[in-house]
């Protein structure tokens, strides 16, 4: 799998006052093609900024982001970077631009001067994708969050992009629109193969992601599969985040001196990890 | 939540909802100018004949007609009062003290009426058949021509959009705040004005603070989805005139022509 996007030592300082604050501390990685990366790490670790950084909404202090061979110094190569990675917000009320769903579908199309006949069908095949066909004529004001934030999905897939970045989409949402949106994201990613980037605070959305990273002050301080993250000796405790139950459970069985499988991670694992390692 | 209607658009499906809403605009101008130039009430009345028969036409029901008429009943009442009692000259009809109503009075007093009246049910005609969106389009279009003078077109459709976009949105989260500084023991209700109007304070600094948050996050998210203002911009839908459009252009346009040649 080729990289899309790649970070090379990335310094970004915001200015509060006169003082610099470094939001972004030397930051390398690199992201895959297709590949479905979890971004964790407290409040003010630089999570957000970092997101910013993907679609050249902030452009580093020092360091480069490549963005599919484009440089995100070059401010020539803004608009296609921002088409080819799409970005929805936590608030889903504050990125709906237009009275009505369709519309504001349209939105995206109409800034990158798609002809008009092409408009029509790219907006009906992004809203079919997420599911709000039938609510097209709808005011956006009257769908619940979840369905606000598929839209917001719509938008960016009407553009046709590489990769969708996510700052906790799910933050405002009930369970019931936590669980849309993640089913919506999950499908992105496995049937159409785009790169998902998602911050969270919530980690059993992210338990079958790709790859995961651990923000604290700026860093990166761990990377690794799920797994490695959610029930290897790391303390995410320490870093404000709660481990979901399972994983939990999976490492207190496991300090207990029980054998568990290290792919396990759900239930399911754990229970055949059990049934074999134990038999009865 | 109660429903708001902006415009007080009123949806259908008639000859006047289907008409492009630039030739519309176009035609409201045209108007409101005959209104001014008309100097008889022989005019007026061919006018108010022409109006009320589009009015109805349209399918717009009569309530309307005087819902609309509502907003500038004081503006009527002080205009018929200030004509009757000053304005001088002709026979005198009525005299008390130093008051008198004289006759060029009632003349001035009701032709001004019968303008604003007219004034305002034209342009209701136009407001009550044309979805917002429609006309921040028209208003686009026909201010593309003033760019160069330094108009911003797009931008004040844009904001129009954006603004019907988030009033439903503020006025809910306006209804929070109020029952939040309810809840805290906030009185909207007693009083004289003045301590009406002061206890809106706590209900509007929270308000604005959170509008212009808002409006920074949309900021943010127009511009990551490519957002750069009006040039080369497409729209999904294109205004089109039909030949029938430009026909009520001109049949407008005629009938103005000859309202104002005939000395009406």
């Amino acid at each position: 799998m080729g990289t899309i996007i790649e970070l090379k030592n990335v310094t970004y300082d915001y200015l509060t006052g006169n003082k610099p604050f470094r939001a972004l501390d030397g930051i390398s990685f690199q992201i895959k093609k297709g590949e479905y990366l979890a971004l964790i790490g407290p409040n003010g670790s630089g999570k957000s900024s970092l997101a910013r950084h993907l679609n050249a909404l902030l452009v580093p202090t020092s360091g480069e982001v490549w963005v599919d061979g484009l440089h995100t110094a070059q401010e020539e190569h803004h608009w296609e970077i921002r088409r080819r990675v799409g970005m929805v917000f936590q608030n889903p009320d504050n990125q709906i631009v237009a009275t009505t769903v369709e519309e504001d579908v349209a939105f995206g199309l109409e800034n990158i001067g798609v002809e008009t006949e092409q408009i029509g069908p790219r907006v009906r095949a992004a809203l079919e994708q997420v599911g709000l066909w039938h609510f097209r004529q709808h005011a956006p004001h009257l769908l619940s969050g979840g369905q606000k934030q598929r839209l917001a999905i719509a938008g960016v897939l009407a553009m046709l992009p590489q990769c969708l970045v996510l700052d906790e989409p799910t933050a405002m949402l009930d369970p019931r629109g936590r669980s849309e949106v993640m089913a919506t994201i999950w499908q992105m990613n496995r049937r159409m193969g785009i790169t998902v980037v998602q911050i969270t605070h919530y980690l059993e959305e992210i338990l079958e992601a790709d790859r995961v990273l651990v923000m604290d002050r700026g860093r990166i301080v761990r990377s690794g599969k799920p797994q490695e993250i959610f029930t290897g000796d790391i303390e995410l405790e320490q870093f404000g985040l709660e481990i979901p139950t399972i994983p939990k459970l999976i490492r207190l069985l496991r300090t207990g001196g029980l054998k568990i499988s290290p792919q396990a991670l759900n239930v399911h694992d754990l229970v055949d990890s059990l049934e074999e390692s134990h038999p009865s | 939540m109660r429903s708001i209607t902006l415009g007080h658009y009123l949806p259908g499906d008639s000859l006047l909802h289907r008409m492009d809403p630039r030739i519309k605009l176009l035609s409201l101008f045209i108007l409101i100018a005959a209104l001014f130039l008309i100097k008889t009430f022989l005019g007026f009345a061919i006018f108010c004949v022409f109006v009320l028969i589009v009015f109805f036409n349209a399918g717009l029901p009569w309530r309307y007609f005087l819902r609309g008429l509502k907003p500038i009943f004081y503006i009527v009442f002080f205009t018929i009062t200030l004509h009757f009692l000053f304005t001088k000259g002709g026979r005198v009809y009525w005299h008390w003290g130093p008051l008198t109503v004289e006759e060029a009075g009632i003349y001035m007093g009701s032709f001004m009426t019968i303008r604003l009246v007219l004034l305002v049910i034209t342009t209701l005609l136009i407001t009550l058949t044309t979805s917002p969106i429609a006309f921040a389009d028209g208003i686009e279009f026909l201010l593309r021509p003033f760019r160069r003078l330094g108009v911003p077109g797009h931008e004040i459709a844009m904001m129009m959009t954006i603004a019907l976009r988030f009033i439903p949105t503020l006025m809910e989260e306006g209804v929070k705040i109020r029952n939040a500084q309810m809840a805290r023991g906030a009185d909207f209700e007693t009083g004289n004005v003045f301590l009406r109007a002061r206890s809106l304070v706590p209900l509007l600094v929270p308000l604005f603070i959170s509008a212009f948050r808002r409006a920074d996050e949309l900021a943010l998210a127009m511009e990551a989805r490519c957002y750069r203002g009006g040039e080369n911009r497409t729209k999904m839908r294109q205004l089109e005139a039909t030949p029938l459009d430009y026909w009520g252009l001109v049949a407008v346009a005629g009938f103005t022509l000859a309202l104002v040649c005939c000395g009406a």
